[in-house]
Order: C-alpha cells, then sequence, then structure tokens
C-alpha cells in the first residue's frame, strides 16, 4: 500500500500537465459549474432565510383560535349553537393553562373612523391584551412604545399604529408620537407605531394596516366584549398539539361543546403551517441544488472529456510504463490525481468568486424593496461549502477514473509495435 | 549452461471476430543463458509475436511458455508486468523513452516499479548511464539527445532491473551506420560480460555478431544454427 502511494505520487509529479490552454478551459468549466451550484444553493438559502423571518413575523409558537358554531351534539343540546366567549374568558384560561407563554384576547372593530386634522380614515381598531405586542411581533419603531400592562389597566385612550396606517393618516415625515387622533370621534394619543416588517400569514388583515389599543379601552369605548379571536402562545413549538386539546378540554364544559369539535373554535396552528412553509423552502433549495449540480456535473463531464483525450495522447507512454512493469493501478491513479487536481484549482476558484459575489449581495437592500423582502439575500453556509466539495470530489475521481480505467486496458504489445 | 528460456510448441492465434490468424504454428525454442541471440526473418513471419511473447507482452493461445524457471502461462495482467519486470529489460527500434523526464529518470522508471528505494534508484540509474557512456547527459531530455543516445539510454533502462534477457527489436533500425556500430558494440559487451540477449533484426550486420541465429517464416522456425564468426 505504502510502495503504491509512493509509486503513484511519483509517477504522478513525473507526469507531464496539460497544455496550458486546456487546461485553464478545463479548470475554468469546473470553475463556472461550481460558481453555479454556490450561488443557486445561496440563492435558495437566503430564500429559506427570508421565508423563516417573514413567517415569524406574525408571531411564533402561536395559535389563533375564533369561535365558530359547534359542529356535534352535547349533552342533549343540538349542534349548531354559537360559542360567544368574552374578554373575562382570557383570565379563565390563563388561570387554568399557566403553562403557556400567553393567553391573548383580541377584539375588533372594522371599518372605523380614524381621523387625524382634516383628514379621516376608515380602518381596523382592534382591542388586545398587552401580551399581543410581543406575541404577534408588533415593535415599535424609535422613540414610540407598545401598550403597558398600565394602560390596560386604567383604559387609557392611547393607540398603537401600523405603519401603512400611519403613512396613510399623517403622511411619511410626521413624527406621530405623542399626536392624537379620534377614533369614532374619541380622542386617542398615539404612543407607537410599528417597525415595518415583511409578513406572510395574516388573518383580519395585515398588521401594518391596523391600531391596536387596550382591550378595556375598547370594552369601555364600543360597549362590546365579544372576543374576535384568543391566541395562544406556547414556549415550545411541540407543545402547541397538547395546548390545543388542553384548551378545548377546558371551554368545552364551560360553554357546553364536546371538546372533540373542531368547529366550535376556528383554529389556526402556525407551528403546523410554518413546517409546511420551511418543507417548500428546503423543496425549492434542493430543487435549485440540483440545477447547480447539473451545471457542475456538465464541469464534470468537460474534465473527463479533456481525460480522455489526454489518455489517448499519451496512449504510447502508457504502454511503454507497462512494457517496464507498471501494473493497472500505477496506471489508473496517476490520471485520476491529474483529474482531481484540475478540479481541485477550478473547484477553489469558483468558491472564491461565488464568495465574492455572496459578500457582495450584502449591499443589496433587502428591506425596502418589495421583491428582495420576499426572495432574501443569497446566503452561503458552511453546509453549502461542504455539500459542494463533496460533490466536486466526487465529480472529479468519477471524471478520472473512468478514463483512466480504459488507459488501464492499453495493450502494450500494440501500442510498442506500431510507430 | 541453465535454460533461461523454454518455449514448447507455442502458438498464436490473433482472433479478430471475423478471421482467424495464426502467426506462430508451434515454436520449441530452448535459450541458455549467456546466448546472444539472434531472430530473424521477413515481415509477417511472426517475428514480433514472438517478440511479444517473449517479453510477456502477450501470453500465448497454446503451449508452455517457461521464463527463468517460472511459468509464464494463466498469470494476471499484474503478476505479467511483475514478471516483465523483474526478467525483461526492453530495447525498442524507436526508443520509447518518455519524453518530458530526464534520461535518468527514464532508466529510474522500472526500479521505481520493482519498489527500489529513491536514493539507490537515482545511484544505480546514474551509475548505468555513466556505463553506456552517458554519465554527463544525465539531467538531459531525450529531446536533447540524438538517436544512438536515446538507445544508449534505453539499453541502461533495459539493464536497471538486472533482468534476465535483454529484449531489443531492430535496435538499429532508426539508426545511422556509425551510431548503430555504437550499439551494436555495446550489445556485444554486454554479451561477452554474460548477459542473454535476443535481438529481432532485419539488419545482416547486427545479426552476425550474434552466437546463435534463428530464422522464422511463416511462423514456424525454418533454421536455427551456432554462429561461429561471433565477434
Amino acid at each position: 500500500m505504502r510502495k503504491d502511494i509512493h509509486i503513484i505520487t511519483s509517477l504522478f509529479a513525473s507526469s507531464g500537465q496539460l497544455q496550458k490552454k486546456r487546461a485553464l478551459l478545463t479548470i475554468a468549466s469546473i470553475a463556472w459549474g461550481t460558481v453555479a451550484i454556490l450561488l443557486l444553493l445561496a440563492f435558495g438559502e437566503g430564500l429559506k432565510r427570508q421565508l423563516d423571518k417573514n413567517r415569524r413575523a406574525m408571531g411564533e409558537n402561536i395559535a389563533v383560535l375564533w369561535p365558530g358554531e359547534t359542529s356535534k351534539a352535547w349533552k342533549g343540546m343540538p349542534p349548531g349553537r354559537r360559542i360567544r366567549p368574552r374578554v373575562e374568558d382570557v383570565d379563565f384560561v390563563r388561570d387554568r393553562m399557566p403553562e403557556l407563554r400567553s393567553v391573548i384576547g383580541e377584539v375588533v372593530s372594522w371599518r372605523t373612523a380614524i381621523t387625524y386634522e382634516r383628514k379621516t380614515i376608515n380602518g381596523r381598531v382592534n382591542g388586545v391584551s398587552y401580551e399581543y405586542g410581543e406575541a404577534r411581533k408588533h415593535y415599535p419603531e424609535r422613540g414610540g412604545r407598545w401598550l403597558s400592562p398600565e394602560d390596560d389597566k386604567q383604559r387609557r385612550r392611547v393607540a398603537f399604529l401600523g405603519d401603512e396606517m400611519k403613512t396613510d393618516l399623517f403622511g411619511k415625515d410626521v413624527n406621530p408620537v405623542g399626536k392624537t387622533i379620534l377614533i369614532n370621534n374619541a380622542p386617542y394619543v398615539v404612543i407607537g407605531v410599528m417597525q415595518h416588517k415583511t409578513q406572510m400569514g395574516a388573518y383580519q388583515g395585515p398588521d401594518a394596516q391596523h391600531a391596536c389599543i387596550p382591550i378595556s379601552t375598547f370594552k369601555a369605548q364600543f360597549g362590546r366584549d365579544r372576543l374576535q379571536n384568543m391566541l395562544l402562545e406556547t414556549k415550545r413549538p411541540e407543545d402547541m398539539e397538547g395546548a390545543l386539546k388542553k384548551f378545548n378540554g377546558i371551554m368545552g364544559p364551560k360553554f357546553g361543546y364536546d371538546p372533540e369539535d373542531d368547529r366550535a373554535f376556528g383554529t389556526w396552528n402556525t407551528v403546523k403551517t410554518s413546517k409546511v412553509t420551511m418543507m417548500i423552502a428546503i423543496g425549492i433549495e434542493m430543487f435549485l441544488g440540483i440545477v447547480g449540480a447539473l451545471t457542475l456535473l456538465i464541469g464534470g463531464v468537460g474534465v473527463a472529456n479533456i481525460m480522455f483525450a489526454v489518455i489517448k495522447e499519451r496512449t504510447r507512454e502508457i504502454g511503454v510504463k507497462m512494457a517496464l512493469g507498471a501494473k493497472a493501478r500505477w496506471i489508473i491513479w496517476p490520471f485520476v490525481l491529474e483529474a482531481l487536481l484540475y478540479t481541485f484549482i477550478g473547484g477553489a476558484l469558483g468558491i472564491m468568486i461565488a464568495t465574492l459575489i455572496a459578500a457582495a449581495a450584502t449591499f443589496l437592500p433587502v428591506e425596502s424593496n418589495e421583491v428582495m423582502s420576499f426572495l432574501g439575500r443569497p446566503t452561503l453556509s458552511p453546509q453549502i461549502g461542504m455539500a459542494t466539495s463533496m460533490i466536486l470530489g466526487l465529480i472529479g475521481l468519477l471524471a478520472g477514473y473512468f478514463p483512466a480505467r480504459r488507459a488501464a486496458r492499453v495493450d502494450p504489445a500494440a501500442t510498442l509495435r506500431y510507430e | 549452461m541453465e535454460s533461461i528460456i523454454k518455449m514448447s510448441n507455442i502458438r498464436k492465434v490473433y482472433d479478430t471476430g471475423k478471421v482467424k490468424v495464426e502467426a506462430l504454428k508451434g515454436i520449441d525454442l530452448d535459450v541458455r543463458a549467456g546466448e546472444m541471440l539472434a531472430i530473424v526473418g521477413p515481415s509477417g513471419s511472426g517475428k514480433s509475436t514472438l517478440m511479444n511473447l517473449l517479453g510477456c507482452l502477450d501470453t500465448p493461445s497454446d503451449g508452455i511458455y517457461e521464463l527463468g524457471g517460472e511459468n509464464v502461462g494463466g498469470v494476471t495482467r499484474d503478476q505479467l508486468a511483475e514478471i516483465r519486470n523483474r526478467r525483461v529489460g526492453f530495447v525498442f527500434q524507436n526508443f520509447n523513452l518518455l519524453p518530458h523526464i530526464s534520461a535518468l529518470e527514464n532508466v529510474e522508471l522500472p526500479l521505481l516499479f520493482g519498489g527500489v528505494a529513491p536514493k539507490e534508484r537515482r545511484a544505480r540509474a546514474a551509475e548505468l548511464l555513466e556505463r553506456v557512456g552517458l554519465g554527463d547527459r544525465a539531467e538531459h531530455k531525450p529531446t536533447e539527445l540524438s538517436g544512438g543516445q536515446m538507445q544508449r539510454v534505453a539499453i541502461a533502462r533495459a539493464l536497471a532491473m538486472d533482468p534476465d534477457i535483454v529484449l531489443a527489436d531492430e535496435p538499429t533500425g532508426n539508426l545511422d551506420t556509425s551510431s548503430g556500430t555504437d550499439i551494436m558494440s555495446i550489445f556485444t559487451d554486454l554479451w561477452k560480460s554474460g548477459r542473454t540477449l535476443i535481438i529481432i533484426t532485419h539488419d545482416p550486420a547486427l545479426a552476425k555478431r550474434a552466437s546463435r541465429i534463428v530464422e522464422i517464416r511463416d511462423g514456424r522456425i525454418t533454421s536455427d544454427h551456432r554462429n561461429e564468426e561471433a565477434a
């Protein structure tokens, strides 16, 4: 074995290399393939990360529950009864499910007149619990704040505006914090504006287009305390399934419905849907990877082609070596090493170029561009580098091995006999 | 003297799929150590085929071939390569040196295949080049040498593994008269120092120097006689 390695490396070191032009073209084709696979994978990775970020913009580990009608008979009551939870039921659930990160109530007033100075728009006003801000990622822009528990306790007339609603109402350049607006003719002080976010999932409408006020204030002004939605937030994604079961176990007896009845509360389990989103993203990444790998494969075919030509040119040389006592493996492996060398140089070059391009992509404006905010920034990860290196190695090996095997089948007698 | 080569009833049939060509039709040949054998014959007589078999570049279709007491039949390609490496030194008409490596490295090649350590390899190759009068050309590439010099490098290479036989195929065929004479003298010297040589040639001048002349015609040995005039 050691003798073999010594002989093979000696032969490789003393073997004639390709002509410059040929070597350059071979290396370029591998470099091109490498750049292609890396950029496609980087694009897929960027897309995946952006999708992940966008999906999280709605909130993580949350389920949205909206009351509906029962679909099953329960304890002598017919199906088709409406379930009508109230604001105080939020506390009822919270007391019985302390393991949850938060239980949130949401009350909605649609097409509500919202006025600033002489401009009035029709917008959506949500009365929400304090925890809504964190769970639904309503982060305030600099200079503003989200609702506080005090606001809720004291039924303050304060409003937190979605960024699009703020622009509709105030225009682009006005800082609305501290200014007073009218909601259904009642004055509210604006305490904050939501940071812009690209939101993938939404119910009722995008967060950017609504205003949030304390749920207690909402109840006082609109005289309604029927919940539109309840939100459950778990600490870990895997807890969601059980939490939803427990929720119906608690609410079923209270409102008189079968805990197995999945129509009493409509449910949007974002943990489940985000899993699907990630699957799609991974699928896209795999598809892009395969396209890239095929491009790289073409480079590999180029190397194999060159190696076939080289072996044909060096047939006499191979014959001479065999006549002098070279075994088949001593003929094969120097050629494989040569193919690996070209693949390695081309691959290294490609990785360098792709890294430069990916580095340049960090200057792309992702947040302000609508398309980019969905596609994300091409991102190279160590895993992508590893996968590409492995594919490169495999291609080099195959591109060297198959032509070289043919070299080892050269008949020395036939080679040496003729001029 | 002991037999180095024992061939009995050797046949070689080339099967091209459509036609079968019988190149050798039963060769019996016995070569003893220290002989200088010339194999002569017209083109198509089976000389080259015989040379391929003698040099273990090919295996016979039928018959038994023993080289240095070792039966060459039924071995794998790699085993055959090993036998060639240890027992046969080749000298070709067109030299067959590797063009991109130096004369010294060319001579080292069989030693590399034979598993000789690098230092010893280098020393032995240098010594052999010295012996054929090319000590000062060791670092030259074959393309920088004359035909006669190239053939001398080839002879040094053939001797590298101290083989049982040196097999030369028209060694003077590509050389001018004076270089040819030089090469012939080297062969004669080798013979005098006890080497076994088999030379396949058209050249009557070279054949005359051999101690034994074997003539082949149409795949058979037609004459086999001692040459009393051998130098």
